[in-house]
């Protein structure tokens, strides 16, 4: 199922990139990284009113999947998506306000981090704390979207600590049966908070999942932005060509504790090590320069640009006011505040009666057998049958594809047990029946019962 | 024109909605080609197509989680629980996601959440609940209990055009045992809002769903021993209906609240604050409740009935309340 990246498939994608796209990637990844630089400083000023989780490592993964989405996509981050987000539109100024719970962030103080979205312009669901709940959301959006004939494709990520949830199973086994536009990608950056991959689950590759799915899926270097975004372009154009949903599992590290307050001393020194030598931003910066895509004055230009942004919208956050206490009442529910209207791109006529309408049947493909060889094997049998001398009676045979295969000896009922055996198998069992929750109240129980039984019946003149 | 069931108003509601509006779709366990556990969706599927009518795994969380990005995206679904119960299989996804989605970061939710709820038909612990009071206690949704066909189609039909997440309790006592004549145009029932279902002067009996029945049998047992029984339906429980509840109070004087969920923590106790905040200067006696037992519905017919609220335990709290 793994579509491994070869090094032909990469320089086929690669040679698709211009290089203004080529410089876009260094960008936003090193965006991201000072940003959240900036923020971990803030942190320590006491700036950031609540957690602060970093992505420090993983900058390549947001980017690189985010960056292979068209505007009209739909993307829902993780708290460790800070970079899809400036890839999808968002700017810098939104993600300072909304850890320093600032009235003009895009929640207006009501959430924080990475907790926000936007449903008309960037085509963003906000996540919730609780993982893998994005999943089942994202398959809606995946379907609303091919509902609304849009074209689109819905993409999220799950660590490798959410994919153990069932919101993970649900959504991923509906978005399979409804063989939706969605691209799952799972992020292993081997730690969920302290608890390493292996403790989690005991296979080694996430993406081995997708087979119990019977969708595609995809294994990719996390910390090769190339890779990644040349990965999940390929998920993207088979969705969008109607062949999803797929999972690709990247492979990274979380370089950083679990929050700011997380030493990560239960990482090994060596694995960071090994994880910081393959630095996404360091390898990228190499392959510009050894592909000749930029130079020293290229790199020194955007390195300016990005401090200059965030110079300015770091003073933009910091002067920005709390909310008005007041706030805090408002908004439980949209009373008119918003409207709710689909973006139709297909006749709505299709949709409707009598167009939309069908006959109401399963189209059933297989009979359920055990073996795929069954239902051969019982039109054969049917037709021996009928094929029989004296055996004719004019009936037709029944259509093969209601014939019921024989049941295998694994499902044979019992024996029948005889009158007797069945007695004494049903007193042994009245015997072994215990009340329970009753305890040592249970004969005052039952004559209370009994007494209440003799009154009602009394009372309703019954005998 | 002919007297229909609740069952088939809330068919009628589902049908007229989708019929309107393409963007209204439907989700949930076997209701396309079966037509639903109870038949509610029968038909569907033949008018409207697989692609309108979803029959999706079962998976609640992965139902209501879709449901919630189809609303993103502008559609308004309807989903349905096969039994009211199994609602708290997505309880993260209903209360966390969809129900904070407006407040958090201005997103709404335009979801009807629907199913068979309540006892009396001796389901057992699984297919019996009233878990209106779990969802009471979130910001964000809405919650409507109708006790006649023509409040469940018209309830139905604004459930579906609202903007929130609107959980839909059909209880299944009802289905089929009531039956009223509706009217041939298209009407719909406002959401929030109680009715007043028998005038009286003593006392006031608060209740909603299949317990409206059971106060209004014993407000008839209770007139004939001379006390006058007002019986309001609640009909949509969350936003409450503040003013009727108050106005009522202060034209008798004296509160039963009665319910079919179980005691503690149910809407009793919710609406007892509720009248002291608003009317306690109103009132002469106590305020009552006559509910379930706190403990899970039983399945045996006997025990159910001793579980279960009736007639004769309303009317004998309210001649108790009657005597203050």
């Amino acid at each position: 199922m793994h579509v491994a990246n070869s090094e032909k498939e990469k320089a086929v994608a690669t040679a698709k990139l211009r290089r203004g796209q080529y410089l876009d990637l260094y960008y936003y990844m090193q965006l991201n990284r000072q940003l959240e630089d900036r923020m971990v400083r803030l942190f320590r000023q006491n700036k950031i009113v609540g957690g602060l989780y970093s992505s420090l490592g993983q900058e390549a993964v947001s980017v690189g999947t985010a960056y292979a989405l068209e505007p009209k996509d739909w993307l829902a981050p993780m708290i460790r998506n800070i970079g899809a987000l400036l890839v999808k539109g968002f700017k810098p100024r939104d993600i300072f306000t909304q850890h320093m719970a600032k009235y003009t962030s895009p929640t207006l103080g009501k959430d924080g981090t990475s907790h926000f979205g936007d449903l008309k312009v960037h085509h963003t669901v906000s996540p919730i704390s609780m993982l893998g709940d994005l999943i089942p959301v994202m398959t809606g959006v995946a379907m609303a979207g091919r509902y609304l004939g849009q074209n689109i494709v819905a993409l999220t990520w799950i660590g490798d600590g959410g994919s153990s949830t069932g919101a993970f199973h649900e959504g991923l086994n509906l978005a399979a049966s409804q063989r939706a536009p969605f691209v799952l990608v799972v992020e292993n950056n081997q730690w969920a908070y302290s608890t390493p991959v292996a403790r989690q689950v005991p296979i080694k590759n996430l993406a081995d999942r997708a087979v119990a799915y019977g969708i595609t899926s995809k294994i990719t270097d996390g910390n090769d932005v190339v890779a990644v975004y040349t990965t999940t372009k390929e998920a993207v154009d088979e969705c969008r060509a109607g062949r999803g949903p797929v999972l690709i599992e990247v492979k990274t590290h979380r370089m950083k504790g679990h929050a700011q307050h997380d030493p990560a001393e239960y990482v090994p020194k060596d694995m960071f090590e090994y994880w910081k030598a393959r630095d996404p931003i360091a390898l990228y910066e190499k392959f510009l320069t050894e592909n000749k895509i930029w130079d020293a004055k290229t790199k020194s230009e955007i390195d300016a640009r990005i401090e200059r942004e965030l110079d300015e919208d770091q003073k933009f956050a910091e002067e920005s006011p709390l909310p008005p206490p007041e706030l805090a009442e408002q908004g439980v529910y949209c009373d008119g505040c918003h409207t709710i209207e689909a973006d139709w791109q297909r006749s709505k006529k299709e949709l409707t009666p009598p167009n939309c309408s069908v006959d109401a049947v399963w189209e059933v493909k297989s009979f359920g057998s055990l073996d795929p060889d069954a239902a051969a094997e019982m039109k054969a049998a049917a037709e021996v049958k009928q094929s029989q001398p004296g055996r004719g009676n004019g009936t037709p045979p029944a259509p093969a594809k209601l014939a019921p295969k024989a049941p295998q000896k694994a499902f044979a009922k019992p024996a029948a047990k005889t009158p007797a055996e069945e007695k004494i198998s049903v007193e042994a069992a009245a015997a072994l029946r215990v009340p329970f929750g009753r305890g040592p109240k249970d004969r005052a129980f039952r004559e209370e019962r009994a007494e209440k039984e003799k009154h009602r019946r009394g009372k309703r003149g019954r005998h | 024109m002919a007297a229909i069931t609740m069952l088939e108003g809330i068919r009628q509601a589902i049908f007229e909605e989708m019929d309107r509006d393409p963007a209204v779709v439907a989700l949930g366990e076997d209701i396309g080609v079966y037509g639903g556990a109870f038949k509610v969706t029968e038909g569907l599927l033949a008018r409207f197509g697989p692609e309108r009518v979803i029959d999706a795994p079962i998976s609640e969380t992965g139902i209501v989680g879709a449901a919630c990005g189809m609303g993103y995206l502008g559609l308004r679904p309807i989903v349905e629980m096969q039994f009211i119960d199994f609602i708290a299989c997505c309880f993260n996804q209903v209360t966390n996601f969809v129900a904070k989605s407006h407040y958090r970061w201005g997103a709404p939710v335009p979801m009807v959440l629907r199913g068979p709820s309540g006892g009396g038909v001796h389901g057992g612990p699984f297919h019996s609940a009233n878990p209106e009071m779990y969802f009471m206690h979130t910001p964000g949704l809405k919650i409507i209990y109708p006790s006649t066909a023509y409040d469940a189609k018209g309830l139905l039909k604004s459930a579906v055009r609202d903007n929130n997440p609107v959980l839909f309790f059909e209880h299944k006592y009802l289905y089929r045992r009531i039956k009223e004549e509706i009217p041939a145009e298209e009407y719909t029932v406002p959401i929030g809002k109680a009715v007043v279902r028998r005038e009286g002067k003593d006392l006031t009996i608060l209740s909603y769903a299949a317990m409206v029945y059971t106060s209004l049998e014993a407000a008839e047992t209770l007139v004939k021993e001379g006390i006058d029984a007002e019986v309001i339906d609640l009909r949509t429980l969350l936003p409450l209906d503040r003013d009727a509840i108050l106005a009522s109070v202060k034209k008798t004087n004296k509160l039963l609240v009665v319910h079919e969920d179980t005691r503690t923590g149910g809407i009793a106790g919710e609406i007892a604050a509720l009248v002291c905040e608003g009317a306690f200067e109103d009132l002469d006696g106590p305020i009552a409740r006559v509910t379930a037992l706190d403990t899970p519905t039983p399945y045996s017919p006997p025990l159910e009935e001793r579980f279960l609220p009736n007639a004769e335990k309303v009317a004998a709290a309210a001649r108790d309340l009657a005597k203050y």
